[in-house]
């Protein structure tokens, strides 16, 4: 970094030096300014102290009697203390990921992803290693519900049936299904009922890219994209590597394309270069090599402009379209163009108009049957918005005499406030709600629905990808699957179990036995499918004439789905809730994201509250400067703003109303201040690494093929004896490492901030939730600080003159932006170590640097002492303390702990430990069949989760070992361990970030001489 | 003290010599009789006592089986060895005394031994009708048991043996030390005049020997200071002894007995504790376990009986947990088991011969560490330590310990 000219910086208020960030800056949490706690008085002092005492003494005189309670007749597989793995689905609204479930003595507690899934290739989204938590949420209903008191699940079927036989309309209205099975169950129930009609919508609907597929193609469905082909590849406000349809799927595939390699024979230096055209700053844009912001209603203008750019230069028919200039979109036209044939353009308009001339450019440079497969579909989502406005005017007009509500529309759909209302006009409404959602709660009878992990099941994600669900757990309360229900109201047996298997046989025809489909959770006869093209047929001239009425005036909203809470099914999910967002860092609450610039001319500010206004309907909620969100916009998360989701869920507010026209944006906003002085529990300045600035190291493409070090930055010390490497000269003795040598190697070009490593960790190694008011006072417990860092181009000398500054204000309109998972180094020179006046943190003869809980007094010397800042301190006991009531306050959610990993106590510093018990683990499975490990069989949590594989874990001194091998190329090329300068040796190495961007870097001229410290 | 040391010692030998398994199984016994016709009764026994005993009687008794004497008289020999191999497969081809036999033990399925060769089969047979042929014929091995109850002598009975020998002598000491006193107060006496001295009696000598010793200041300082000490090691011993529950023996909810199971029937823990040989937790059995034999054996049993009605209301058996380690610390048996090739005994003690099971070893972080110190690895044909012997016996000329490939690092039992 030092040789390039780039200042980085984490939030606004680094950038701008507010008063509260350079007050804190040299604090390793911010104690003084939120007063909650009320402070401890003498009297209050003594008394504490004295029961204490007594307390202590107490228990001392007698250990508590404990039980060993064995099973009854324990089934044959399970033996206690051993983990089983099963194979699984999970469909949630057509998010979809092949799974595998850990259980420990009969209950779930981990979950990983399925490298036998040719889909999604073991990716797992931060969601999906969440879902554990949500099956141990205690606010679920426990039994069957009629008008908010019980019923048996005889009286109920009696009652529904009776309701259904009535006659009239009858609605079953879910969001996407995945599920073949499902579908056929439905179809038996609507043969049973043929008034029946099943009702699909999705909470972020791509209808509009489904009809334009059907206008174009003539087939209404979601082709299957391949970015992985793709050398140039387009978003237009599609989060594709975040939210949009099958992030992880594509993720996999975006990262292929990004992955480089430093090796002098064979090395890959070529990458695919990323367009993104986007409002709000999303992990995906900030992934892109070039980031240009656009407002929602210039979405199709974009197109038509960047279509009639390709049409001149591929020779297609221009259409009429509105003039507009925006940043990139001349170079964007260009490279489509030069890369017919693997180009890519997506975009998550939700306008059938703007996705019609989507496609046409994308056939236009030749992208169907190369990236993009009509062919093979993918059915992540079906949602139908015509059909969901039809069934809403329906119930309005009192034409539904019974609906069966599989989702929670009242909640998710933008008219769910109409639908809500109407409701009391349907005769017999029943809703599957595993709590009592928005909707469940307006409806006559809740039937529950287990949770995916105590269910049978299966879906189709793709065309000929088949994948199974089974359950990991008996029924935890008196629940049923909703196949069942359905299956009985219409006559049958109820036995979802053997109507699946029945089923299966037709789709297994013979290729695998059920038993062995089960086993390894996918089944995919389509897998060598060859993609299909197309040739678009649809009309561009309607289509540009609907684009050229989209009109935009004053600021304007969008309504955009974020990582951790996406549409709000899993908002009762503590973990969910307290990951931060990747790129504003905001943890418990979504917020009025707002360019400074326009901040300014509203009159708002980071720290107010203001009152957003569209159509007479009104939402408050505090105010987020957001580098790169386009002026004159402002961005509100969804899925927020539940009222009926559960203690941790109900917060935020839901924007939805107030993108009524179904394009999940609105324009003339009026936005008002309301109050101010309120902090945002945002960790983004947490931990900050105090100025010293060879933490991030990056180049281009163009710089790397010439140098495969360009971006590095290495440290000379000057000595008596002229400049040296900081490893030349030490205090230190070191660390003799004999048998294996554990650490990772973290590639910044792959890692695009998706935060499932974050979850996976929290889900591993038992990581406390603290809740909303903690984190503002920087008390978070994650192990993985998954840092993302803005930059500016202003150039680093004159970054401290008035031009400078000028310039700098410029640059973080539409930053850079570098993700960073930051955990524990394990340096093998740790100055942690050094400082603990208790030994309780040493070093292993393996190279981790181990934290013994029980030996630790909490003088949090060692946190004070640590360059990462990773060490994390217990201000409080996060488990049965009723301040922190989440899920390790309860019986039921202290079932997702990991019994190999020690709940820590209050007082304690805690830190990621390489996942030790993992190592341990691996390692004893190894001797125990006389062998030494292999590499990949251990892994740690993080690096398991990686949908990109931008993390590798495994031993350095097995030279067969991936990591080995990649850093035995790398070694001179990329990798870099952060502050190097200080010498103390990390386990941890980094690969430089690379952006497939043109104009190198200016490099500094100033000799590379550099003492820690001299920058500030 | 001798004879309380002698005794001990022969416990101690008792204790080498008893094992849980099976390779050891076989005792002096077996060498005395000479084989029978055919097979070697010897390799038979090991055999027998190795994978029939627990079902099997030598003799007509019925245990889980029917009992074996004169088997060969009832079927042949290939017959026999069919069955053994392949029990259930006989059953299933319709062999009408298999099947006969297999009803008449209410369905219990025999376990197959697939890898019996003739001469195994053959051995057995002998070993069958050796035991039939001798004059008074056991089904298990007398010669251990007795033996058993003498050496109920664990560590801790025997430092209170030491400890009281010691209070002993320090008496006999203090008597004698008396003695010599009172001699040379005579001796004083005698040259100061003995008129004033022969007057007093006896007692009155004692009496007055007595105060002089405690008026000494010398003398006094010195108890003062040995009862300081002795209070002050009496608090650390407590205050260390928190937490440590050696010989915790609770009340089980079933009086089962180890020193019946494992000791004189000799059935291999691993049977009961499924787990010790793969994971962290050795298991507490569950009731299908006890099941496989107890419902043929004992039913009737108050005890067994108890089983019997957990299964009928579906309510597991509440055993009391008697090792307990502290959250904070992971323990694998496997590691130890499996992969260090320990026997149970090391850490649990003489489980073989306690009716009621206690907690032999203090279970503290000291007593881990102290056999991480002491214990060598077990790495030899484990091509895991290969690498690790490698690098020890290049620096060093001593045996590898467990201290040595990291065993006292605290992340490998405390994370």
């Amino acid at each position: 970094m030092e040789n390039t000219n780039k200042r980085y910086w984490k939030g606004v208020e680094e950038l701008k030096n507010d008063i509260e960030f350079v007050k804190n800056a040299n604090r390793e949490f911010n104690l003084d300014d939120i007063d909650t706690v009320e402070p401890t008085h003498r009297r209050d002092f003594l008394k504490v102290l004295g029961f204490g005492l007594a307390a202590v003494s107490l228990a001392a005189c007698d250990a508590p009697v404990r039980k060993a309670i064995p099973y009854l007749n324990k089934p044959e597989d399970v033996e206690p203390g051993i983990a089983n793995w099963y194979a699984s689905t999970y469909a949630e609204g057509g998010d979809y990921s092949s799974i595998l479930v850990k259980t420990r003595e009969g209950r779930p507690i981990k979950i990983e992803g399925n490298k036998m899934s040719s889909l999604t290739k073991g990716g797992v989204s931060a969601r999906v290693h969440a879902s554990v938590l949500s099956l141990y949420d205690n606010e679920k209903l426990k039994e069957p519900q009629k008008g908010g008191s019980k019923i048996s699940w005889a009286d109920l079927d009696k009652e529904v049936v009776a309701g259904l036989s009535k006659g009239g309309n009858i609605r079953i209205v879910s969001n996407t299904i995945l599920s073949p099975t499902f579908k056929k169950v439905i179809a038996d129930f609507i043969t049973k009922y043929p008034t029946a009609k099943h009702i699909t919508y999705d909470a972020n609907s791509v209808s509009g890219l489904i009809q334009a597929n059907s206008e174009s193609f003539g087939q209404a469905v979601v082709p299957s994209y391949d970015f992985g082909k793709a050398k140039v590849m387009v978003g237009i406000n599609a989060d594709f590597l975040g939210t949009w349809i099958a992030p992880d799927v594509f993720a996999a595939q975006w990262a292929e394309t990004r992955r480089l390699s430093s090796s002098k024979s064979g090395g890959k230096n070529e990458m695919s270069r990323h367009f993104q055209f986007e409002t709000g700053m999303t992990i995906t844009g900030a992934s892109s090599d070039y980031r240009s912001m656009i407002k929602p209603s210039q979405e199709g203008a974009v197109v038509v402009a960047l279509y009639n750019k390709v049409a001149a230069a591929l020779g297609g028919t221009p259409i009429s379209g509105p003039a507009i200039e925006i940043q990139n979109l001349d170079k964007c036209a260009k490279e489509l163009a030069a890369a017919k044939g693997a180009a890519l353009v997506v975009s998550g308009s939700n306008n059938p108009a703007i996705q019609t001339v989507v496609n046409a450019l994308n056939s236009l440079l030749g992208s169907y049957g190369t990236t993009i497969d009509l062919g093979n579909p993918v059915n992540f989502r079906q949602g139908n918005d015509a059909d969901m406005n039809a069934f809403i005017n329906e119930v309005k007009g009192g034409q539904v005499s019974s609906v069966i509500f599989l989702s929670n529309p009242v909640y998710d759909h933008i008219r769910g406030a109409e639908l809500g209302e109407a409701l009391g006009r349907v005769a017999t409404s029943v809703s599957f709600a595993a709590n009592a959602d928005e909707t469940a709660a307006k409806c006559k009878y809740i039937a529950p629905a287990p949770h995916y992990l105590e269910s049978w099941g299966d879906a189709e994600p793709k065309k000929g990808f088949y994948s199974l669900m089974q359950p990991t757990i008996s029924l935890i309360y008196n629940t049923r699957q909703a196949e069942s229900s359905l299956l009985i109201w219409a006559g049958g047996s109820g036995d979802y179990q053997a109507y699946l298997k029945s089923s299966w046989k037709s789709i297994l025809n013979g290729g695998k036995s059920w038993v062995q489909a089960l086993h390894d959770g996918v089944y995919e006869p389509g897998a060598s499918v060859v993609a299909s093209g197309a040739s678009f047929a649809g009309n561009l001239a309607n289509a540009a004439t609907a684009i050229a009425s989209i009109k935009g005036s004053g600021i304007e909203l969008s309504a955009f789905e974020n990582i951790s809470i996406g549409t709000g099914t899993q908002a009762n999910n503590p973990w969910l809730q307290e990951m931060p967002d990747p790129i504003s860092k905001v943890t418990w609450e979504n917020t009025i994201a707002i360019s400074q610039k326009t901040a300014t001319e509203v009159g708002i500010d980071q720290g107010d509250w203001a009152k957003l206004t569209v159509g007479g309907k009104t939402i408050e909620l505090p105010v987020l400067i957001q580098p790169g969100q386009a002026h004159n916009t402002v961005s509100v998360a969804i899925g927020y703003g539940r009222t009926a989701a559960g203690k941790a869920g109900n917060v935020g507010a839901n924007v939805l109303p107030l993108v009524s026209n179904g394009q999940y944006w609105a324009s003339d906003v009026k936005l008002e201040k309301t109050k101010s002085g309120y902090t945002l529990a945002q960790t983004q300045t947490h931990n900050t690494v105090m100025g010293r600035e060879a933490v991030i190291q990056e180049s281009v493409l163009s710089e790397y093929v010439k140098n495969v070090k360009a971006g590095r930055f290495e440290p000379k010390l000057q000595t008596s004896e002229g400049f040296k490497k900081p490893g030349q000269i030490t205090l230190w003795n070191g660390h003799e490492k004999k048998n294996h040598s554990w650490g990772m190697v973290i590639d910044l070009n792959l890692c695009h901030g998706c935060g499932s490593c974050l979850v996976s960790c929290q889900a591993e190694n038992n990581i406390p939730v603290v809740g909303k008011a903690e984190v503002a006072r920087a008390r978070e417990m994650h192990w993985i600080r998954l840092d993302r860092y803005y930059s500016s181009d202003a150039p680093h000398e004159e970054g401290y003159s008035p031009a400078g500054f000028r310039a700098m204000e410029i640059a973080s309109e539409n930053p850079d932006v570098v993700f960073q998972p930051m955990m524990c180094q394990h340096c093998s020179n740790a100055p942690c170590e050094t400082v603990c006046p208790v030994l309780a943190t040493t070093h292993s003869s393996e190279g981790l640097n181990q934290m013994t809980y029980n030996r630790c007094i909490g003088t949090r010397y060692c946190a004070n002492n640590c360059p990462y800042k990773v060490r994390r301190f217990n201000w409080f006991k996060y488990f049965e303390n009723d301040n922190f009531d989440y899920n390790m306050n309860n019986d039921l959610g202290r079932m997702v702990l990991n019994p190999d990993v020690t709940v820590r106590s209050r007082g304690v510093i805690e830190k990621c430990s390489m996942c030790v018990q993992r190592i341990q683990l691996g390692k004893l499975e190894a001797k125990k069949q006389k062998r030494r490990p292999v590499d990949g069989e251990i892994q740690t949590a993080c690096s398991q989760s990686c949908p990109t594989n931008a993390i590798v874990f495994g031993d350095m001194l097995d030279p067969e070992s991936q990591i080995s091998k990649t850093l035995a190329v790398e070694k001179e090329g990329r990798a870099f361990h952060v502050l190097e300068e200080i010498n103390v040796q990390p386990q941890m190495t980094y690969l430089t970030k690379i952006r497939n961007k043109e104009g190198a870097p200016k490099t500094e001229t100033k000799p590379s001489e550099h003492a820690s410290g001299a920058h500030s | 003290m001798i004879r309380n040391f002698y005794k001990s010692l022969l416990a101690l030998a008792v204790v080498v010599t008893i094992s849980f398994s099976n390779a050891f199984a076989q005792d002096s016994t077996a060498t005395t009789a000479a084989p029978a016709g055919g097979g070697d009764a010897a390799k038979g026994e090991q055999l027998f006592k190795g994978n029939c005993a627990q079902c099997h009687a030598a003799t007509n008794e019925q245990i889980v089986g029917p009992g074996l004497a004169g088997v060969e008289s009832r079927r042949d020999f290939a017959w026999l060895k069919k069955w053994i191999n392949n029990p259930m497969g006989m059953v299933a081809s319709g062999d009408k005394y298999a099947n006969e036999i297999f009803n008449k033990f209410n369905k219990t399925q025999m376990t197959a031994f697939p890898n019996f060769t003739d001469d195994d089969v053959k051995a057995i047979l002998a070993y069958v009708t050796q035991v039939n042929a001798a004059p008074a014929p056991t089904a298990s091995a007398p010669g251990t048991t007795p033996v058993a109850q003498s050496g109920d002598t664990g560590s801790g009975k025997f430092v209170n043996v030491i400890l009281i020998a010691l209070l002993v002598i320090m008496g006999l000491v203090l008597v004698a030390l008396l003695g010599i006193l009172q001699l040379l107060n005579k001796l004083t006496d005698k040259t100061e005049g003995a008129e004033t001295t022969s007057g007093k009696s006896v007692g009155e000598k004692l009496q007055s020997g007595f105060k002089d010793i405690v008026a000494n200041r010398t003398v006094r300082i010195a108890i003062t200071w040995v009862f300081i000490l002795l209070a002050t090691k009496a608090t650390f011993d407590g205050l260390y002894g928190i937490g440590v529950h050696q010989g915790y023996a609770p009340k089980q909810p079933i009086s089962f007995s180890h020193k019946l199971h494992a000791g004189e029937m000799k059935i291999n823990c691993a049977y009961c504790h499924t787990g010790v040989y793969k994971g962290k937790q050795s298991g507490i059995p569950s009731a299908n376990i006890c099941m496989n034999c107890h419902n043929t054996i004992k039913r009737e049993s108050p005890e067994i009986q108890k089983i019997y009605t957990a299964i009928k209301e579906d309510k597991p058996i509440e055993w009391v947990r008697v090792h307990n380690l502290p959250d904070l610390a992971y323990f694998n048996h496997a590691q130890h088991t499996n992969v260090g090739g320990l026997d149970c005994k090391n850490c649990h003690g003489d489980i073989d011969k306690m009716e009621v099971v206690q907690q032999r070893s203090t279970l503290t972080m000291g007593w881990c560490v102290d056999c991480h110190r002491k214990t060598e690895v077990n790495g030899k044909d484990n091509a895991y330590y290969d690498k690790l012997m490698e690098a020890h016996s290049a620096v060093s000329k001593g045996s590898m310990k467990v201290e040595d490939i990291g065993g006292l690092e605290c992340a490998r039992c405390h994370y």
